[in-house]
Parts: structure tokens; C-alpha cells; sequence
């Protein structure tokens, strides 16, 4: 093929957890000035892979070979020596320290008499230069001065990057890294790597996004159960070939929906205002309405306000002003657990802490919201014979794949636990469901069952608040969308109507009317 | 002029009160900024000040019982390292038992050490008069009129101050408190940095003890922290973990526990007993001032794994 040394060649890498095989034999070459993707689904063992790579993880067997010379690599010191840097899903940058320090840490000698100069930071003006200097150089734009908690996400990404190129890596490494960001930022990041490339840096890009693949990578090599089941060349693909790959069976990639019929408006929401620590406003003065049979979808950029807005909902939270009605009962100051007897169903978007109890078992997890209701108490006794039979026609009805009802839910996969909370919600028949990132983190099969659930409750006249930051996921649901933007809704579209770009920009905090003048 | 006197009196005690809190603060506020929280300074103080007494009474020498504070503290800060870091026990529990272990050692130590000693008197440390500096009014007496222990704490917290905020090794610490993770991708060691500042904390600890019973005392008591330890935790607090927060709260606290030694002396009709619980009333009232600040580093407390 290529007689080119691979900048990083791995070799039959093994790496187990416990019984599970998340490494199996993989061998995977990276040549300098190329983008290699690594396609799979959560679980598959991208991340695993590349944190072997990156001496976070040892490897049980298997050989790393850097620029042709085997290396082991046992520390992420030592990938950095070998010029491997890694920009993390979840940002390794420390809140409270600024840009100027995240980046120079771990750079320098902590105590050396002979570079006594090194190990002192008096001169952070100096360092901080360096910094902007080398940010310049790759087009980044970067404030070496800001503290970190005050970045956005997208900023923190950008930091991330500096901080691998100041420590001149060769190789880089992206997990997920378009999961925070807007399509526009998507774009600019893709366009920054092609100016990585285009200088000789090879970049390895985690994702379970196909079309990230087509628009970005050279190559792309598909994981599947910690195996590797395909390598090709972008140019001899496409995404079905990929998404079957993947996955290993034949995918709809499209949800197949028809035309919401709403009826009156279920839940109407109006002025609400919840303020944060430091005054903060988390929302400020919301209005919305989800008429009966209809999927009203929530996007925007993670942290704009769309936890707030279920959790003031659901009752978890109280709103400091504002107006909440279902079927036109209002139900702010209730408790979350006389909201859900109105009929208010809540899909957690974190179902491990406020979805489930994970040290109870499947049983117990389906009666949560009625554990203490015929028929599951009588004369203040629990019923186990009447909760385990709920417990497997819920699991029955719901596929939820489990050794026993009896298991703890800690021991199922993330598609079984959504699931059970899916279940445990729409078992009663609820009036308004709020589901908050319903498919966070579950492979192609559970987000198609979780889809089609969601809109069968639709059909049966629900009103659905969908929350996520997945604008996928929005647009094949939703019958109308509105972008929430540092707490404000800022734009409304049909879900027909809708298209990513445009939301995209509204996610970015720009206006319809502005987008409209540009527009022309 | 009789009331000047009085206040340079009471002000030189606070500082002299305030010399083995400023220690071990300063030394808790480094192990806490990295991410571990040491409940036993009680016992390091107690194990400081009778390592430095027996010590200094059998050679006669106490800047050598002041060393053997500091490293027979800093062993026990190892062991407290080993169980908490490398081992990840609970620190709130493992801290706790150094406390009872502090207590038990020194007073079985003491006791079989000194039961058959009658003059149990060393010779402390003597006050050094700064040449000039100790000749101003006020100032001079209270603050360049002590023994040198006394400086060296005046001195080890701007030192502090300026290795945390100002070095590389400083920034680490900064760094492994908050963000251990992120610390550990950027290459450093989480366990050595940890290590590192809880036996630089142990020590400090040991020198706090120490003082007490060969530079403020002359002897060993049973007992004698009596809670110092506890209350430089809660200065580590109000001093929002910095060093020179640290210093200024142990000022503070220095200053009642001088003021309540003094009003014992002045044959108030009050029980001597309502005085000695002012510092320790000032500890509460000051963490109910302070409550919901969160300057506290975020992974406080908090084992590290690499998985997870």
C-alpha cells in the first residue's frame, strides 16, 4: 500500500475490563498528515483504544509502534514525549486556573536549582505571549489571560487544542469533539484540522457521527464489540455501508413519522424566570405551549437553559416568576410528586442519578413514582408477588434485556436502563411527558426503539417536550422546534421547515430577524 | 500608659499564640489545595511537641527536637498518605485515627519516657531582639521581640503564598486540588504531587506541636495541643486556602486564645472556664460567617482512580 511509516501503528492492542473485552486484537495504522476516523458506537471501545494510546490505560498485550520505533507508553507523560496529545470528550482543563496555566502545566521542572527560571512563573506576561503566539500560528483564536469557568465550550475546546499543539505534538487525538458544539463551530473546528494536516499533524477523530466521517476523514476504520470490522478509504465508502458496519445489521437511518395531529394545548408554560447563583438568569421570562399529539423539540447548545426548563417542569426546581399549566391546572409550587400524579412524565436527562436508583433492583425501579399506591402497598405492606408481575409485563412490553427482575439496574447497558425509565413513565399513560436527552449515550438500536416510543405516546394524544441537544435527533421527531439560547427561546420553526443551518445560527444566539436581513 | 502596656502585652501573646496555628495551617492549606484533607492535625501537633521535648531534653539541643518534630510528624504523614491516597480509605475516618493515635503515642511515650524524672524543665526557645526593628513602639516588641520559631512562621507564609501562586510546582498543586484528572493527562503524577503536599502539611504540623512544648511551654503536657489542631483546620477555611488567609485567621485566633489567658488572670467574677472557651466559640462563629463559600478545591476529599 503506502510505504510511508505510520506515524503511530498499533498492533493487535487487547485491553479487558472485568469480563468485558473492550480491546480485542486491534491493529490500526495512522500516516503523518492524515485524518483517520474511528467510527463506533458507545461502547465499541474507541475511547479505550485511544486512551491505551495515550498511557492512560495499559494494554493487557499488544505492541505501539511511534514514527516506525516500538514504544510502550506507560503514562501520558510519555505520550506526550512521543508527541501524542489527546483532546478529551470531557475537557481536562481546571476551572478555577487560566487559559495561560491549563496550557503550561505540566511543561515545566517543579523543582530545579539549574533551570530555576523554568519552575518560577513570575513573568506570566511573557508565557502568556508564547501562547497567543503559537495559537496565531494555527489560526486559533485564544485569550491566554481568561479564566477558564468563564470560556464557552467551544472556546475550552479551542484551549485544549493550543494546549496539545504548545507541547508540539504530532499526533492528535479528538474524542467526540464535535458533541458540544454548534454546526458552526462543527465547521470551523473541521476547517482548523485541515490546517493541522495541511502542516504535517496526523489526527485520529473519535465519533459515532457518520457524516462527520464523510465530511472530514481520509480514512476511517470501524469498531464494533472492540473489534475492528472495516477499514476503507472515504472515497470507496458511504455512510450505509458505514452505518451497517457499525452497527452490524441493516439501519434506517430516518425515523418514518406521520403528520401530528394536535389537539388543545396540554402544557402551557408562561414567563418562566429561574435565576441562578450570582443572579445569573438560567431562564429568563419563557413562554411555550405543547398542544396534545404533538413533539415540541427543545434544541440548543448544551447548558442553555434546557435542565432548568425540565426540571421547573417536573417540579424539581422552583421557578422564581412565571406560570406553568397542564390542561390548565397550574402546577408551579407542587411537588414533583403531585406533578407527576397530574400526569406530568419525566425522562431524566442523567437516568444514573435521577432517572433510576441503581442499587435497586429492575422491580423496584418500575414502582418508583408509586411504590406507596395500590396495588403495589396494601395496609402499609409492600407487594412483592403484585410488583414483580408488573415488573415482568413492563419488561415483556419493553424488551428490557435483564437476567432477572430481581437484578440491580447498575448491572444493565444504557439502552436497558433508559428503558426501564421509559417504561416506568409511559406505563401511566401521561398527559405531558418531558424528555430530557432521551438517547444520551445509547447505540443506534435503543435511540431507534426510544424513538418510535416516543412517537407512539404522540399518537396516542401525549404532549411531548423534547430536550436535546442531539439537532438530529430534533429534527426527526419534532413537529415544531424552538432553539433555547442562554435561557431565551430565540427562534421558532415548523418541524418541516426546519433546517439545520438555520438553527444551527439560532443555537449560536443569532436572531430569526437578524438571520432574515442577513438572509437577504 | 498602663493600658499600652496591656495591649503590647496582649498583642505580643497573639503572635506568639498565633506561631503553631500559622504552622499548621500553612501546612493544611498545601495538603487541602491538593485534594486532601487531614482531620489528624491534632495528633501530628501532639506527636510535633512530644518528639521535640523528648528530644531536646536528652541532647539538650531543641532546634534538634524542633527536626525530630518535623520528621517523626512527617512519617506519620506518610502512613496517613499511604492509607488515603495509595490505599483510598475515607480521609474523614483515616485523619479521625490519627487523632486518637496522636493522643495515645505521645502520652505513652511521655509517660514512659519522664515517670522516673523529677525535673522535667528544658531550656526553651528564648526571645531574639531584632537589632532596630524591636526598639519601635509597639511594633518593635510585638513583632521583632520573639524567638525565632515565631519568625520563621511570619516568614513561611508569604514563602507559601509565593511557591503556590508564583512556580511551577505551586501551579501543579493548584491544578491536582481542583482537576486531578486533568492534572494527570498533562502529565504529572496525582499520587506524587498528593504525597508531596500531605508530608510538607504532616511536618508543618509537627513544627506547629513542637512549639508548644519547647518554644511556648518548657515541658510536655498530656494533652497540651487542647484542640489546636481542629482549629487550624477551620482557619485553613477562613483563610479561603491561602497561606497568607491562613496567617491572618491564625492572628486572629492567636489573638483569643491570648485575650482568654489574660482575662483568666484578671479575677473577674466569671468562672475562668467561660474564657477558655472563647477561641473555640470563635472557630464556630466564624464558620457560620463563611458558610456557602466555595473557594473549597472541588475534588477535596476526593480518592483518585486513573479509571473512572
Amino acid at each position: 500500500m503506502n510505504t510511508t511509516t505510520p506515524r503511530l501503528r498499533l498492533q493487535e492492542i487487547c485491553k479487558h475490563f472485568g469480563a468485558l473485552q473492550a480491546n480485542d486484537h486491534i491493529s490500526l495504522d495512522v500516516l503523518p498528515g492524515e485524518v483517520m476516523c474511528l467510527l463506533g458506537e458507545n461502547g465499541a471501545g474507541k475511547s479505550t483504544l485511544m486512551n491505551v494510546a495515550y498511557g492512560l490505560y495499559r494494554p493487557d498485550a499488544g505492541e505501539i509502534y511511534v514514527d516506525g520505533v516500538r514504544v510502550t507508553i506507560a503514562s501520558p507523560h510519555e505520550a506526550i514525549a512521543h508527541g501524542i496529545g489527546m483532546v478529551h470528550q470531557h475537557f481536562m482543563l481546571v476551572p478555577t486556573l487560566t487559559v495561560a496555566e491549563n496550557i503550561i502545566l505540566g511543561t515545566r521542572p517543579l523543582f530545579s536549582l539549574r533551570h530555576a527560571g523554568q519552575s518560577m512563573l513570575t513573568k506570566m506576561g511573557a508565557i502568556e505571549q508564547r501562547i497567543a503566539e503559537v495559537a496565531q500560528q494555527y489560526g486559533l483564536k485564544v485569550n491566554p489571560a481568561a479564566l477558564i469557568a468563564n470560556l464557552s465550550v467551544g472556546e475550552q475546546q479551542r484551549v485544549e487544542i493550543v494546549k496539545a499543539l504548545y507541547r508540539g505534538v504530532k499526533l492528535l487525538i479528538l474524542d467526540e469533539p464535535t458533541a458540544v458544539l454548534t454546526p458552526q463551530e462543527t465547521i470551523e473546528l473541521f476547517a482548523t484540522l485541515r490546517t493541522f494536516t495541511a502542516a504535517g499533524l496526523s489526527i485520529i477523530l473519535i465519533t459515532h457521527k457518520l457524516n462527520e466521517v464523510m465530511a472530514i476523514g481520509d480514512r476511517v476504520t470501524v469498531l464494533r464489540d472492540g473489534k475492528v470490522v472495516g477499514q476503507r478509504n472515504i472515497g470507496d465508502t458511504h455512510m450505509h455501508e458505514l452505518a451497517e458496519l457499525m452497527v452490524g445489521r441493516d439501519v434506517v437511518l430516518n425515523v418514518d413519522k406521520q403528520p401530528a395531529k394536535p389537539g388543545a394545548p396540554a402544557l402551557v408554560v408562561e414567563g418562566l424566570t429561574v435565576t441562578g447563583t450570582h443572579k445569573r438568569a438560567l431562564l429568563a421570562n419563557l413562554t411555550l405551549t405543547v398542544a396534545r399529539g404533538e413533539i415540541l423539540g427543545i434544541a440548543g447548545v448544551d447548558g442553555n437553559g434546557q435542565r432548568e426548563l425540565a426540571l421547573a417542569i417536573t417540579g424539581v426546581i422552583k421557578p422564581d416568576a412565571g406560570t406553568i399549566r397542564v390542561e390548565g391546572k397550574s402546577i408551579v409550587g407542587q411537588s414533583p410528586r403531585q406533578i407527576a400524579h397530574t400526569g406530568v412524565a419525566h425522562i431524566p436527562e442523567d437516568r444514573q442519578s435521577m432517572g433510576l436508583v441503581l442499587d435497586f433492583s429492575v422491580a423496584d425501579n418500575f414502582i418508583l413514582k408509586r411504590f406507596d399506591q395500590a396495588p403495589y402497598t396494601r395496609n402499609w405492606l409492600l407487594q412483592p408477588r403484585t410488583i414483580l408481575a408488573h415488573a415482568q409485563q413492563l419488561i415483556q412490553l419493553f424488551d428490557v434485556r435483564t437476567s432477572s427482575p430481581q437484578a440491580p439496574a447498575a448491572n444493565l447497558s444504557g439502552g436497558n436502563q433508559q428503558k426501564i425509565v421509559l417504561g416506568r413513565e409511559i406505563d401511566g399513560q401521561p398527559r405531558v411527558l418531558v424528555a430530557a436527552q432521551p438517547t444520551r449515550g445509547l447505540d443506534v438500536g435503543a435511540t431507534e426503539y426510544i424513538h418510535k416510543a416516543l412517537l407512539a405516546q404522540r399518537d396516542a394524544g401525549a404532549a411531548i417536550l423534547l430536550i436535546s441537544t442531539e439537532l438530529e435527533e430534533i429534527l426527526a421527531l419534532s413537529d415544531r422546534i424552538v432553539v433555547l439560547y442562554e435561557g431565551r427561546i430565540v427562534g421558532e420553526v415548523t418541524g418541516d421547515r426546519a433546517n439545520t443551518q438555520r438553527i444551527g445560527l439560532m443555537m449560536a444566539g443569532a436572531h430569526t430577524d437578524t438571520l432574515l436581513i442577513r438572509g437577504s | 500608659m498602663d493600658i499600652l502596656i496591656t495591649v503590647q502585652a496582649l498583642l505580643q501573646a497573639t503572635v506568639r499564640m498565633a506561631t503553631p496555628l500559622t504552622f499548621t495551617a500553612v501546612g493544611e492549606t498545601y495538603g487541602e489545595r491538593a485534594g486532601v484533607v487531614n482531620i489528624g492535625l491534632e495528633g501530628l501537633m501532639l506527636i510535633g511537641s512530644i518528639a521535640a521535648y523528648a528530644v531536646a531534653y536528652f541532647s539538650g539541643s531543641v532546634p534538634l527536637g524542633i527536626l525530630a518534630a518535623a520528621i517523626t510528624a512527617g512519617v506519620f504523614g506518610l502512613c496517613f498518605g499511604f492509607i488515603t491516597i495509595t490505599l483510598r480509605a475515607n480521609q474523614i475516618i483515616t485523619g479521625a485515627a490519627l487523632n486518637l493515635i496522636g493522643l495515645g503515642v505521645s502520652s505513652y511515650f511521655y509517660r514512659a519516657m519522664f515517670a522516673t524524672v523529677t525535673d522535667r524543665a528544658i531550656q526553651p526557645l528564648q526571645p531574639i531582639q531584632l537589632p532596630v526593628l524591636s526598639s519601635i513602639p509597639l511594633i518593635g516588641p510585638v513583632l521583632f521581640d520573639q524567638n525565632w520559631l515565631v519568625y520563621a512562621a511570619l516568614l513561611l507564609a508569604p514563602l507559601a503564598g509565593f511557591v503556590l501562586n508564583k512556580t511551577a510546582l505551586g501551579l501543579s498543586l493548584r491544578a491536582v486540588g481542583e482537576h486531578p484528572k486533568a492534572t494527570a493527562t498533562a502529565g504529572l503524577s496525582v499520587l506524587g504531587l498528593r504525597y508531596g503536599a500531605v508530608v510538607f502539611g504532616a511536618m508543618m504540623a509537627g513544627i506547629g506541636g513542637a512549639f508548644l512544648s519547647v518554644a511556648y511551654a518548657n515541658q510536655f503536657v498530656e494533652n497540651m495541643v487542647a484542640g489546636r489542631g481542629f482549629v487550624a483546620l477551620a482557619i485553613v477555611v477562613f483563610g479561603r486556602w491561602r497561606p497568607m488567609g491562613a496567617l491572618w485567621a491564625s492572628l486572629l485566633f492567636g489573638f483569643f486564645f491570648a485575650l482568654q489567658l489574660r482575662l483568666q488572670t484578671q479575677n473577674l467574677a466569671i468562672p475562668y472556664q467561660f474564657f477558655q472557651v472563647l477561641p473555640y466559640v470563635a472557630t464556630i462563629v466564624a464558620m457560620i460567617l463563611l458558610r456557602g463559600q466555595s473557594a473549597q478545591p472541588k475534588a477535596l476529599g476526593v480518592p483518585y482512580t486513573e479509571r473512572a
